[in-house]
């Protein structure tokens, strides 16, 4: 396999997101509010009578999960213009007439949905700690963020949710002819890595690294398995033949 | 020259549904094959398997040389065809350029070479001027120039063009055949999937007749004579029925009244008994007008052949 080829089609990619106003808004606007609203939502209704300042750090370091979703959350609209764009405009079968291979092309619109996600998930994420760090780090007694959790969540477990949610899409992009769709049952895997959230906020479960290792084992072990799926999916005959 | 395309007994089936059965052929390097056949009949299922785009079911079938169902060579005839599909698949908000550049790239071509074949082509398309457009704001046939110039961007020696001026103004459609025709004197080996049966008359040296199974292939004047024979129309001021028994008297071929003054008559050699056949007429009182070969249209031979006709070229 060539990374090369891949990456040739990936900065294809890139450019026509750059002229898709839809993508760009969302790559920018959904990291900014999250990393935003979430901070200052609690900073600024809760004063510290109400909450302890270490109640107060727990509650905004559970709050870092949020990313997790963001990373998964992204793809779906990244990668449901990648595949499905292509397949309105027609443009798959002159791309897989080309010598590439189908891994090279998978790996190619995997990394274009990919490389911004992740990219956005981290700029919001580096908001988020800066805004917490300013604002609460007085309240709390020291500066909250980054710490171990924090690490684990936006270097294992964000990147495997942002890989499992690239996977699902190129699934669900063979299935369906309209972005919007795809986008709505792309944003569907989601919906375990929200528990993860609501548990936190929830207190129900705390924020702690080793129990990130063990989310981003079994993230690790979907991602492994999804690929297979979306591998047996990304074939030139399946594609021109059989999706919808 | 060699043989460009050759396919024996190359089946497709979907759902144990033929598309394609056991269709047979060759195309030599330099020539310009037309395929040819109504909406279902195979011809893009062809094409997309000898381009390896999707599998054989059975059957072989080699391009340049290459097996189609070697996976080593599949991505070796990739590389060394052209194809423009029914749907020019541009990237709407990206530039002519910028899509002709992505393909460059995808099939290897080094950056100055990539640079001097784009500019080649869009200035042979006369698009040129327009490169740093978006292909969105481009017309039908100036996009089918751009897929056009895409498909030839690596140099292709064999070229598949499916339906390539289908849906296009006249003018647009015109520029497209010429374009062909270029294609043509530079030897490049053309396969042209199309239903315009007027433009493979004009461009294609042969044709293939396909409905799921090959049903003719031969030049066109080889299909002509094989399913029509050839006639003689002598158009006369008057016909009457001395010159008929005169001219069956002479042993030639059928003779049949058309009309009232026009007679039709089934020659072998029209060099050798066209002369006789006048000699005869005038012997017998008729005053002749003119003489002419009566040319079926490739139209009539395509729906002779998808009505049941067969063709020994």
């Amino acid at each position: 396999m060539r990374l090369s080829k891949s990456w040739t089609l990936t900065r294809k990619e890139f450019d026509v997101f750059r002229r898709k106003r839809y993508i760009l808004y969302s790559l920018v606007a959904l990291p900014i509010i999250l990393s935003l609203l979430l901070p200052l939502s609690l900073l600024l209704t809760t004063s510290s009578d109400q909450l302890s300042g270490q109640v107060l750090a727990r509650l905004l370091e559970s709050e870092v999960s949020i990313f997790i979703i963001l990373a998964a959350l992204l793809p779906a609209v990244v990668g449901s213009y990648s595949i499905i764009g292509e397949k309105l405009e027609k443009s798959l079968e002159p791309l897989l007439a080309t010598p590439a291979t189908d891994s090279e092309l998978l790996v190619g619109k995997g990394m274009a949905a990919f490389i911004p996600s992740i990219g956005a998930t981290y700029a919001g994420a580096i908001l988020f700690i800066v805004v917490v760090d300013a604002l609460a780090s007085g309240r709390i007694g020291y500066v909250p963020l980054p710490d171990w959790y924090t690490a684990s969540v936006l270097v294992l477990v964000a990147p495997l949710a942002c890989i499992l949610s690239v996977e699902f899409n190129v699934i669900i992009s063979s299935r369906v002819n309209d972005v919007r769709a795809a986008q709505q049952l792309g944003s569907l895997v989601i919906l375990p890595l929200l528990g993860i959230f609501l548990l936190g906020q929830t207190n129900v479960l705390t924020p702690d690294a080793e129990d990130m290792l063990v989310v981003a084992g079994i993230l690790l072990i979907a991602d492994v398995l999804l690929s297979f799926v979306s591998r047996a999916t990304f074939q030139r005959e399946e594609i021109l033949t059989k999706w919808k | 020259m060699g043989v460009a395309i050759q396919a024996e007994g190359l089946t497709k089936e979907f759902d144990g549904v033929p598309a394609v059965q056991a269709v047979t052929l060759e195309v030599q390097e330099g020539e310009v094959f037309g395929f040819l056949g109504p909406n279902g009949a195979g011809k893009t299922t062809t094409v997309r398997m000898l381009c390896c785009l999707i599998s054989k079911t059975s059957g072989t079938a080699f391009v340049g040389g290459h097996d189609v169902s070697k996976l080593a060579d599949q991505v070796m005839i990739r590389k060394e065809v052209g194809i423009l599909p029914e749907n020019v698949g541009l990237y709407e908000e990206l530039t002519a350029y910028r899509n002709l550049d992505f393909y460059g790239e995808m099939f290897d071509c080094p950056p100055n070479r990539r640079r001097e074949r784009i500019e080649h082509l869009l200035r042979m398309l006369d698009l040129w001027d327009k490169r740093d457009r978006p292909v969105n704001t481009f017309s039908k046939g100036m996009k089918q120039k751009v897929a056009i110039a895409r498909a030839l961007l690596h140099d292709p020696k064999v070229v598949f063009l499916d339906e390539p001026t289908a849906n296009l103004d006249p003018e647009s459609a015109k520029t497209t055949r010429d374009f062909i025709l270029e294609l043509k004197k530079e030897k490049r080996t053309i396969f042209l999937n199309t239903h315009n049966l007027d433009e493979a008359q004009r461009v294609c040296d042969r044709i293939g007749v396909l409905k799921t199974s090959l049903v003719a292939v031969g030049s066109p004047d080889e299909l002509r004579k094989s399913l029509w024979g050839r006639k003689t129309v002598v158009y006369l001021v008057e016909v009457n029925e001395h010159i008929i028994a005169a001219l069956r008297d002479l042993g030639i071929g059928n003779v049949e009244q058309a009309g009232a003054n026009r007679l039709v008559i089934d020659v072998a050699d029209p060099d050798a008994e066209n002369p006789s056949i006048v000699r005869e007429i005038l012997k017998a009182g008729g005053d002749i007008r003119f003489v002419t070969e009566l040319r079926p249209t490739l139209e009539d031979i395509y729906l002779k052949l998808l009505k049941g006709g067969t063709a020994s070229a």
